[in-house]
């Protein structure tokens, strides 16, 4: 969905962060544009948490960090997980990764869909098109409709089960909140992904008088995002030469030096990997 | 022969011309606080942040280009505050630096840029027979020890050539009627006649066809939509510098 005119600009946000809906406050003449377009948004695409909101929000994103291909959801709730080994399986152009959340609140555009993920590409400097970039993200929405169209492709309106357990419908619905109908006899398969799951953010060091920053990301570091980060691993080079190195347990690092987290305190994350087992979707015929 | 110059006494170096290129205004941020870094005997460097509201803001600019700025109309453009921002920048930093093209100007000024193009590290020059430029672009390429001991004249710097690419033209990103870009660059270099140049956003390729082989540069630089360019086609050139020292 195209901005209003602000995106010829190219600004990153008017005011606010643009993406974290704030529910409720009335909207007056002083309400911060991007605080007015979540609540048009939710209007438009929601309401949130109600059953006329849009099955799923595929929120595009691009990052100035090398990711590659990532998914972001902010649960991994069974099309999410669908749509994630789909992508994987699907894409030989780059390596698919996906990173979960994990916040018991989402306050982001995509949580306004009944299911919602944000495809994260980088990297990509904030104002620039690159044709690798592009494609990649064009194939990863292409795979999206896809695999959603094979889910929902069929005539007839059947029952969705999962893992040979027959459901009445209005148990369907709850867990899965998607009308569902597919050719009888298919299966989705399930089985298991590997993710990343946030654990913490590191900010830059700082200027204890101005808190401007005083280091860069380490050279060993940048450019090295989901390449596990071991304790005496360097992370930060300061401008006066010395290196800060990572203390603490293994992680991964993600987000490594996207410029739109200066502002947040946010150097990069660090995430630990999982092992997420997703169920087999599958569909009988109703009497 | 060698050409004679006045010493290159005093010597600025700019950060934050354009306020979002980090490097500049880091680097000049740290020298601003501590300068032994930088100071050489008989050479006085001034670190300077020209454009401190567009630094404040992380922004390239706040009304205009300062990088465009310092044309004759400009640099004497009466109005005071309400010339757009970076006039007024651009009038200052010619009445501390300059006045340009005057004989009490400084004598080397350093312009400190970042890119989003792929550019490594490049100099720039305004000119090519500048021939204290070429010999200081040759040194930074190929520097050599000073020499200890009194020398009344300073060293000489003998002839050289250092290669150089001239820029040639401009090239646009295609576009449609609206005028929005519906298509973008592909990487590479240097770009030969039947080359791919831009790709469409419905998958098309677009190919150069020019009269001979270019070198781009520049090329997908953030701040040059809004400037019409895509990237800019260069030629290779070998420029002799001809021996320099101090009168």
């Amino acid at each position: 969905m195209p901005l209003p005119p602000k995106i010829k600009g190219c600004l990153s946000l008017v005011s606010d962060e643009q993406g974290y809906l704030k529910e409720g406050a009335p909207i007056t003449d002083s309400t911060p544009y991007e605080v007015r377009r979540a609540q048009e948004l939710n209007a438009q695409l929601g309401p949130k948490g109600t059953p006329e909101a849009v099955d799923l929000l595929c929120d595009l994103h691009n990052t100035t960090a090398n990711m590659g291909m990532c998914l972001i959801f902010y649960s991994f709730d069974w099309i999410a997980l669908h749509i994630y080994n789909y992508i994987q399986s699907k894409m030989t152009s780059a390596p698919v990764t996906a990173i979960q959340m994990d916040i018991s609140e989402t306050y982001s555009l995509e949580s306004v869909g009944k299911h919602g993920i944000a495809i994260e590409v980088g990297p990509q400097p904030h104002g620039v098109t690159r044709a690798d970039i592009f494609n990649l993200m064009k194939e990863a929405v292409d795979l999206t409709i896809e695999c959603l169209q094979k889910l929902n492709s069929g005539k007839k309106h059947v029952l969705v089960f999962c893992e040979d357990t027959v459901l009445p419908r209005k148990h369907v619905k709850a867990i899965c909140n998607c009308y569902c109908t597919l050719p009888t006899g298919s299966t989705f398969e399930g089985g298991k992904v590997e993710a990343y799951t946030l654990v913490k953010s590191v900010d830059y060091p700082r200027d204890p008088t101005t808190n401007n920053i005083t280091a860069a990301i380490h050279p060993q570091l940048q450019d090295n995002d989901f390449k596990l980060l071991k304790p005496g691993d360097p992370i930060f080079l300061s401008f006066s030469g010395e290196t800060v190195k990572h203390e603490g347990e293994e992680l991964y690092p993600v987000f490594v030096n996207e410029c739109a987290y200066y502002e947040k305190k946010i150097a990069f994350h660090l995430a630990k990997k999982v092992t997420v087992t997703f169920p087999s979707v599958s569909v009988k015929k109703v009497d | 022969m060698s050409s004679c110059l006045n010493e290159a006494r005093r010597v600025a170096i700019f950060g934050g011309t354009h306020g979002n290129e980090m490097s500049g205004v880091t680097l000049v941020n740290l020298w601003v606080k501590n300068s032994a870094e930088i100071q050489r005997k008989r050479v006085e460097t001034k670190p300077f942040i020209t454009n401190p509201k567009a630094v404040e803001k992380c922004t390239r600019y706040v009304d205009t280009d300062l990088n465009r700025a310092f044309t004759p109309e400009n640099l004497s453009a009466p109005g005071g505050d309400n010339l757009p921002y970076e006039v007024q920048r651009a009038q200052e930093i010619n009445r501390l630096f300059g006045p340009k093209e005057s004989p009490d100007a400084y004598d080397v000024i350093f312009d400190l840029h970042n890119t989003t193009s792929n550019m490594g590290c490049t100099l720039i020059l305004e000119s090519s027979k500048d021939h204290f430029n070429l010999q200081m672009m040759h040194y930074i390429k190929h520097p050599v020890g000073l020499e200890v001991g009194p020398q009344p004249q300073g060293m000489e710097f003998p002839p050289c050539t250092v290669e150089a690419f001239r820029v040639l033209e401009r090239i646009d990103y295609p576009r449609d009627a609206n005028g929005n870009i519906v298509a973008m660059d592909c990487d590479w270099e240097p770009l030969n006649p039947g080359d791919p140049m831009f790709q469409t956003f419905d998958g098309k390729t677009i190919r150069y066809h020019g009269p001979g082989t270019v070198y781009p540069t520049f090329i997908n630089e953030a701040a040059y939509y809004e400037k019409q360019q895509a990237f800019v086609t260069t030629r290779r050139e070998a420029l002799v510098a001809s021996a320099i020292r101090k009168v």
